[in-house]
């Protein structure tokens, strides 16, 4: 099979729409057009029918019943949603939510605006591995507490929060729990009862679904949530979202939790492997290579690793041919270099050489052949040029250099 | 982001990758930018002591393709040139050369540093020589 380039491995920021997902959705753009509020005629009812249909999907892949699922317009307004929702509702209760440093910015952002209104919020650090005790939640849980907010899976190192243990502390303190799983919905298992999560952010385009469509479960029985709606008008959503609904988008989305229902535990195991091979035949033929995260409670499909005294930039102009990320300050426009690194302790200068692999549904093993060639071709080339290298090869002890630049 | 073409023949052909035996006297070193920053350039010239003409010069840099371009870009500008003209080497010239955007005009800045920190070196050592060479004829 002939190798078709560029080669995609960038599957935390979006993954393509799956063709199964697309044909799908075709027939709702012209033919089944109808609002799905239209009560009284039949272009209405079929729209009506392919979102019931849809919310049955995606309540399926997650354990939930059909009418705890709300369709938004992706997992940043899902995030907004949850945590303003419930910070207007309850803070008569207590004005107190606790998150973590290293959640997305639709979670961090959220909660400093939530601050500026007069609410308090615990940030907790995470560990080396990326990981937070449940004992901190446990600990910072006060009387005034009303929402505990921390993401299933991380998107840029792909470590997996221990959400069940922080579920039953919430569970058992009455503190309502939300968990941003978009990056973990469909690509490993979830279970609201399970998790006792109340609240979940997921997004279509992270598996394999169309952009600009998402949903938000929120728990309708033992706690029953109530949440303060952001966008007003028709009341949509019962009541939670008012909006025309995006009906192809959620054809979409419902069908792509079917898919995931059905193939998740299978294509984790092949991507998991693909992972594997891919780490190994770096950090086999490459020395000094980190991986950043706790391997063990990892996303199956995430390869976040630092590569000493080579630039993360530079690396990513020399693998052009395939698409990753880096936690490079100069692929950002802030030049900060990426604050889920900084979390987890990785010094300022493996986090300008991170690079992120996120591989998916379509990736295939001849691809990760390829890209191993070409990254070690690249980082062994680029240390040839590192005056960091040459003076570790010389013994030199970089952290005790007085660089001109500090 | 998109790259110059200019940046990016620089980045897949650098010049004058390599160093120089930094204990030589007729050698200047320059090292500048720290890891944290996520830019270190290393710029090393060979000096004509007769001539005051730059007669080679060598980098290596570990940073983004713009920092790499701007210090091989900075090697080939030096060479021939005397250290007085060397000076006049501006970051806006690499810019200019380079296509560089807003964002990464530290890089050519950088470049402009290491020409700079280069060439004290080399003038430190000459320094301290012309000052060794004095005690001896005192002694």
């Amino acid at each position: 099979m002939s190798l078709k380039l560029p080669i995609y491995m960038d599957n935390h920021a979006t993954t393509p729409c799956d063709p199964r997902v697309f044909e799908a959705m075709r027939p709702y753009f012209t033919e089944v057009f109808g609002n799905a509020a239209s009560r009284n005629h039949s272009f209405g009812w079929e729209g009506e029918e392919a979102v019931e249909n849809s919310r049955k999907q995606v309540a399926d892949l997650i354990g939930a019943s059909s009418k705890e699922i709300v369709f938004t317009s992706g997992a940043t307004e899902s995030d907004n949603l949850a945590i303003k929702g419930v910070a207007d509702m309850y803070y008569e209760k207590g004005d107190h939510i606790i998150t973590v440093v290293t959640e997305h910015k639709a979670v961090l952002d959220t909660c400093k605006k939530l601050e500026k209104r007069g609410f308090k919020v615990t940030y907790l650090s995470v560990d080396k591995d990326g990981l937070i005790s449940p004992d901190d939640i446990r600990n910072a849980i006060t009387d005034k507490t009303i929402l505990v907010s921390v993401m299933m899976a991380n998107n840029e190192i792909g470590v997996i929060q221990p959400i069940a243990e922080i579920g039953k502390i919430c569970r058992e303190r009455g503190v309502l729990f939300h968990t941003d799983a978009t990056q973990a919905i469909g690509k490993i298992p979830f279970d609201v009862n399970a998790l006792n999560v109340d609240l979940a952010s997921l997004s279509a385009h992270k598996i394999y679904g169309p952009k600009g469509v998402g949903g938000l479960y929120v728990r309708r029985r033992n706690p029953r949530v109530m949440l303060v709606p952001m966008m007003d008008g028709g009341g949509h959503e019962r009541g939670m979202r008012s909006g025309t609904l995006n009906v192809t988008g959620i054809v979409g989305l419902g069908k792509a939790c079917e898919i995931a229902t059905g193939e998740m535990t299978e294509e984790n195991q092949r991507i998991f492997s693909l992972r594997e091979k891919l780490r190994t035949g770096i950090m086999d033929e490459v020395p000094d290579v980190y991986v950043n995260g706790n391997l063990e409670h990892r996303l199956p499909g995430n390869l976040n690793v630092s590569f000493a005294y080579v630039e993360g930039e530079s690396l990513l102009m020399g693998i052009n041919d395939i698409a990753v990320s880096s936690g490079s300050a100069c692929t950002s426009a802030s030049l900060e270099p990426s604050y889920v690194l900084k979390a987890l302790g990785v010094g300022e200068e493996l986090a300008h050489s991170s690079i992120r692999f996120g591989l998916g549904r379509f990736n295939t093993e001849e691809e990760v052949d390829y890209a191993i060639g070409r990254v070690n071709e690249a980082v062994n080339r680029l240390r040839e040029l590192s005056p960091l290298w040459e003076m570790v090869q010389e013994g030199i002890d970089l952290s005790k250099v007085h660089w001109a630049g500090e | 982001m998109a790259y110059s073409d200019k940046v990016i023949d620089h980045y897949n052909n650098p010049r004058n990758v390599g160093s120089l035996d930094k204990k030589d006297p007729s050698v200047g070193t320059g090292l500048v930018g720290a890891p944290e920053c996520g830019d270190v350039m290393k710029l090393q010239i060979k000096i004509n002591p007769e001539t005051q003409v730059i007669e080679d010069a060598k980098f290596k840099t570990f940073g983004c393709g713009s920092a790499i371009a701007s210090s091989s870009l900075a090697t080939e500008w030096v060479k021939g040139r005397t250290l007085d003209e060397a000076l006049t080497i501006k970051n806006t010239e690499i810019v200019k050369e380079l296509n560089l955007p807003p964002v990464k005009i530290h890089c050519s800045v950088l470049a402009e540093d290491a020409i700079r920190a280069a060439i004290r070196d080399y003038q430190t050592k000459q320094g301290d020589e012309t000052a060794s060479e004095e005690a001896t004829a005192t002694a």
